[in-house]
């Protein structure tokens, strides 16, 4: 961008690989040279909250290893009976494919919003945000399950106590980021609707003028809980 | 401020000024729809067989490693397609992706203290109920 230091008046092509590396974070310059700091910002940001989500699967594996008593079967802990027979894992697996369709949708959202297509943009945000909304009602009726079969943060009725600690703060932090990014789907898909970014007009709460690259950095944030999902469908409901 | 400046022009104000100073712009990441799709449909394939690893009861370290191999692919695909990881320069993608993996160092260290805490569990306690 032509405010940065870095920008001389001539071009000279960056170099690549590890040199670029070097040559990208040496010298007192701008580190991310093509990215905005909007983006780069949002990277930074779910680096942190990587953190915080590995924190919560470090614990579970913490308690999980450390129990002398018999880890609950997720397997049959979250089988759901359909038609006479208890299926598996089905509503775990059910909501894993919702949040990747979201995914998906979300990509070709950015995709629309940089060809300036205001329309297929914000039926495509406002697509991934019922997904969202799907998955967390879904959520919501696993917990609902859980907790009247007496599953609580203290204990359970099949086997180790941290479980249900484990259960509740994990897929809780997700929810509640899934929950966070359908309102700010919702918020820019309106924005998106009505032009803001075509027509300069300025966000109510930074005063500041958007730019359809917005919509690429709420997708980072989509995929980022998608991605989380990955982890938690792993590392929670598989081993 | 010069910056809000900048922003309010718009890319395609910027890119006009400044036709040759690309590799300085803000690049924006414009891929074909039909590469969302593929990797979409990878993604629904690697769910279904990492729940396949589950329906078929797979134990030990055959599920193990398959339930990791399944994550660590789809996490990858998302990462570099979906979130475009994949064309970001390095300096970025070093940033970000590096940090994450160094986690697993504090994953050595708990899984030595864990067992250090069964081990006292089963030591004191005995046996579980």
């Amino acid at each position: 961008m032509a405010e940065t230091l870095t920008h001389i008046g001539h071009t000279e092509p960056r170099p690549t690989g590890w040199r670029g590396i070097a040559a990208d974070w040496s010298s007192d310059q701008r580190a991310f040279k093509n990215v905005s700091w909007g983006k780069a910002m949002m990277w930074i940001f779910l680096l942190s909250d990587t953190f915080i989500f590995g924190c919560f699967l470090l614990s579970y594996m913490t308690a999980r290893i450390s129990t002398r008593v018999p880890w609950p079967n997720p397997s049959e802990v979250f089988a759901l009976r359909i038609g006479g027979s208890d299926i598996p894992l089905i509503l775990i697996a059910i909501m894993t494919f919702v949040l990747i369709s979201s995914s998906g949708t979300m990509a070709m959202a950015v995709n629309f919003g940089y060809r300036h297509d205001r329309r297929k943009t914000a039926i495509l945000m406002l697509l991934t945000a019922a997904l969202g909304a799907t998955f967390v009602g879904m959520q919501a009726f696993e917990w609902t399950k859980l907790i009247t079969e007496g599953v609580r943060p203290w204990g359970n009725p099949w086997g180790a106590a941290q479980f249900g600690s484990c259960f509740f703060m994990i897929t809780g932090f997700h929810g509640t980021h899934v929950t966070i990014g359908v309102i700010f789907l919702i918020i820019v898909a309106r924005k998106v609707w009505r032009g803001d970014y075509d027509l300069g007009r300025r966000g109510f709460f930074t005063s500041r003028t958007g730019r359809y690259e917005n919509v690429e950095i709420m997708g980072l944030y989509w995929h980022f809980v998608d991605l989380v999902w990955v982890f938690i469908f792993a590392f929670f409901y598989l081993w | 401020m010069a910056e809000a400046t900048a922003n309010g022009l718009g890319q395609h104000a910027l890119h006009a000024a400044a036709p040759a100073a690309v590799a300085r712009a803000d690049v924006h990441q414009q891929h074909p729809i039909k590469l969302y799709l593929v990797v979409w449909a990878w993604l629904f394939i690697l769910s279904t067989c990492s729940y396949l690893v589950d329906y078929f009861g797979l134990h030990g370290y055959l599920r193990w490693s398959l339930i990791l191999i399944f994550m660590i692919l789809k996490a990858g695909l998302i990462v570099a397609v979906f979130m475009h990881m994949a064309w970001e320069r390095l300096a970025l993608a070093y940033a970000i992706i590096l940090p994450p993996i160094l986690v697993l160092v504090f994953v050595t260290m708990m899984v030595f203290e864990a067992d250090y805490t069964l081990f006292t569990r089963l030591a004191f306690f005995g046996a579980g109920p």
